[in-house]
């Protein structure tokens, strides 16, 4: 069980920088995701807190030991591969007893301490099974449990449910906060699935082009992006994007898209030009009371909620609205914005502006 | 199941496919089986016109093939004791009394020694170099891997001068060490450039699992990603060994008597007392033995290492 935290963590592959500068800290006994798309650095991120890359700059403290340099055998951690990375000459018991068997513990306590991982994650009955006629399920119970089985500092998983299928993969998530809940180490896991992190995580940082765009808990950094990035990569839809040219000076509460004034959180930020109206898709509501119109493009049935695009003066938007409300393609509707949610962001530099509201979530990241 | 199916073939086709494999072994093992007869066929026999197929099976070959003979006429045969042993007797029948035993056993056994040695330093070393090739940053990698394959683009006949030359040099010539060297530097090319390619095949993440589980590198190594490369170690292992046991042409200029192999001996035989083709007949079936026993314990290998790669797993 340990505190991880990264300093200034840099890494060049040749002319590439594959991440840039990154600094974070990952508390005892955290789940905490990176996310990010694919080639934003996460995961050469987390090979270096493993130590199976070295960092170019910047240091690596695990459990108040710097280990930037140190070997990945050095370190006392345990690595989930995305493919899981069975040994495949080993049987199931073997593959577990592996991290075991290199710290020369006795064969008697390695007995027992297979059996006992075993029995937590239910595959008793497979252990003398040849690895390569397992399900995805088990491979991934048996990777877990070599994991699991030398009780390690920490955990680090680099996507470890991307080669399970859908159905599953729902199940797996479930199992694996499960025993992050009984085991209480901390874990380092990487994904590219936004779902996937507000889901399990503790923490997330959100990575782009191998830089961190923002660090936080889910639920921060879903109301409060600190970045357009942010702002697009979580959520489902994404965040609604209204693009308009004006001014905001300190103090504002107003602001004015279309001609039509609408309501925001007071800013602590003045900018002008190129800016960004972001809302949620569920903070948006149909009120024809609003001066502020736009027309209906297409809706989408999802059970308890509609889905609405919507096309306005400054861009196409999307709301969710209750399922018992139905809308016709075609029919050109008044739009109303929850007044306390709204972010501005400066498209210029990509940041959110500071407000009254996102202040305390942005001034700590 | 009834009716047509895409994938799978047709009756007829199944009997074409196994008519026209019987046929290819047919033609490739007759002159194997023709050398094989005629190691036990007498030396009459053996040069007959038309070929017998059909003949009074004999172990003159054999026994001729192990021993030299003097060559004894009627009335001093007379003179004789009668012979004690089976191989004395045949010798006695067409005219011989045996002096000693041939130089063949001596150099089958160079044979195996060369062979086999030069076989596991070949496998030795390569594997090491692929591995290192595979996975590590080396400077000018691409250019050392050609330089290495290089090697192989001359005829053995064209180096073989400058190498008898430096042999000599060395005190290596005629010595079992100077063929287990020279056999290792012309395989290694292979070992390197076949091992390499199977290891580029073993996952990166096998090794790294490992030292996350506490291995150092060269455990990593050893206990991982050998016994996966276990296939292309054994295909390996054949094609090296079948060319060290095959090779002729620095067998015959580099050795002729202690380290000499049994390629360049067998020839040798046809000049003892008249043309003996049984006795070099039965020199070449032995001589096929080891190779054979190697290859089919090896067979499983060999077989999934040459289809290895070819479907991703």
């Amino acid at each position: 069980m340990a505190q991880i935290i990264i300093k200034n963590l840099r890494k060049d592959f040749g002319d590439f920088t594959a991440v840039k500068e990154s600094s974070f800290t990952i508390e005892n006994g955290e789940f905490f995701m990176l996310l990010g798309p694919s080639g934003c650095g996460k995961t050469t991120t987390l090979r270096m807190i493993a130590g199976l890359e070295l960092p170019t700059s910047g240091e690596v403290y695990i459990d108040g030991e710097e280990v930037s340099q140190k070997r990945a055998s050095e370190r006392d951690i345990a690595f989930v591969f995305q493919m899981f990375a069975l040994y495949p000459h080993l049987n199931v018991r073997q593959n577990i007893s592996y991290p075991l068997k290199s710290q020369r513990m006795p064969k008697r306590e390695i007995k027992a301490k297979v059996d006992e991982v075993a029995g937590i994650l239910g595959i008793e009955d497979i252990l003398n099974k040849p690895v390569g006629g397992l399900s995805g399920g088990d491979r991934q119970r048996v990777a877990l449990g070599r994991a699991i089985v030398r009780e390690p500092k920490a955990f680090m998983m680099d996507e470890p449910l991307g080669a399970l299928d859908a159905e599953f993969r729902e199940h797996m998530t479930e199992e694996l906060r499960a025993l992050h809940d009984r085991m209480g180490a901390t874990t380092v896991y990487v994904t590219h699935d936004q779902l996937e992190a507000m889901q399990m995580g503790d923490k997330i940082v959100v990575m782009n082009h191998g830089s961190v765009e923002q660090f936080g808990v889910p639920q921060e950094i879903y109301d409060w992006p600190a970045t357009l990035f942010v702002a697009d990569f979580i959520g489902s839809p994404s965040m609604n994007l209204l693009r308009f040219n004006g001014s905001i000076a300190t103090g504002d509460t107003m602001v004015s898209l279309d001609g039509q004034d609408l309501e925001i959180p007071e800013q602590l930020q003045a900018a002008s030009g190129d800016l960004v109206f972001g809302v949620r898709p569920e903070h948006v509501s149909m009120n024809d009371n609003s001066a502020y119109r736009g027309e209906v493009t297409a809706t989408e049935y999802l059970g308890t909620t509609r889905i609405i695009t919507i096309d306005t003066p400054n861009g196409v938007l999307k709301a969710r609205v209750p399922a018992s409300q139905v809308f016709t393609v075609g029919e050109t509707h008044g739009l109303e914005f929850n007044p306390r949610t709204i972010s501005i962001f400066d498209e210029t530099s990509g940041t959110a502006l500071l407000s009254k509201a996102n202040k305390g979530v942005l001034d700590h990241g | 199941m009834s009716g047509f199916s895409v994938t799978e073939p047709s009756k007829r086709q199944k009997w074409f496919a196994g008519l026209l494999v019987i046929t290819y072994a047919v033609v490739t093992l007759l002159p194997l089986l023709w050398i094989i007869a005629t190691g036990f066929k007498s030396p009459a026999d053996s040069i007959s016109y038309p070929p017998k197929v059909l003949f009074e099976p004999t172990l003159e070959g054999y026994v001729n093939l192990f021993s030299t003979r003097t060559r004894i006429t009627p009335s001093m045969r007379e003179t004789l004791v009668e012979p004690t042993t089976w191989y004395e007797q045949i010798a006695r029948d067409s005219g011989t009394v045996i002096a000693g035993p041939s130089r063949y056993g001596q150099r089958f056994l160079n044979s195996v020694i060369i062979g086999f040695g030069s076989t596991f330093l070949s496998i030795f070393f390569g594997t090491l170099a692929a591995y290192a090739f595979s996975r590590f940053k080396v400077p000018i990698k691409e250019d050392l891997l050609f330089f290495i394959l290089s090697t192989r683009m001359m005829p053995p006949i064209a180096v073989a001068i400058p190498i008898f030359l430096m042999f000599r040099q060395l005190g290596l010539n005629d010595t079992q060490l100077g063929m287990i060297l020279l056999y290792t530097a012309v395989n290694l090319s292979l070992s390197v450039w076949l091992l390499k390619g199977f290891i580029d095949e073993i996952p990166l993440e096998y090794e790294e699992a490992a030292l996350i589980d506490g291995y150092t590198r060269f455990q990593a190594f050893y206990k991982v990603v050998l016994p996966q490369a276990a296939t292309g170690i054994a295909s390996t292992a054949i094609f090296c060994l079948i060319f060290a046991w095959n090779e002729y042409a620095f067998a015959v200029l580099l050795t002729s008597g202690t380290a000499q192999t049994a390629p360049p001996f067998i020839p040798t035989i046809i000049g003892i007392g008249g043309q003996d083709w049984p006795a070099v007949a039965a020199g070449a079936t032995i001589f096929l033995i080891p190779v054979m026993i190697f290859t089919i314990l090896l067979r499983k290998h060999l077989l999934s290492g040459i289809t290895f790669g070819a479907v991703r797993k």
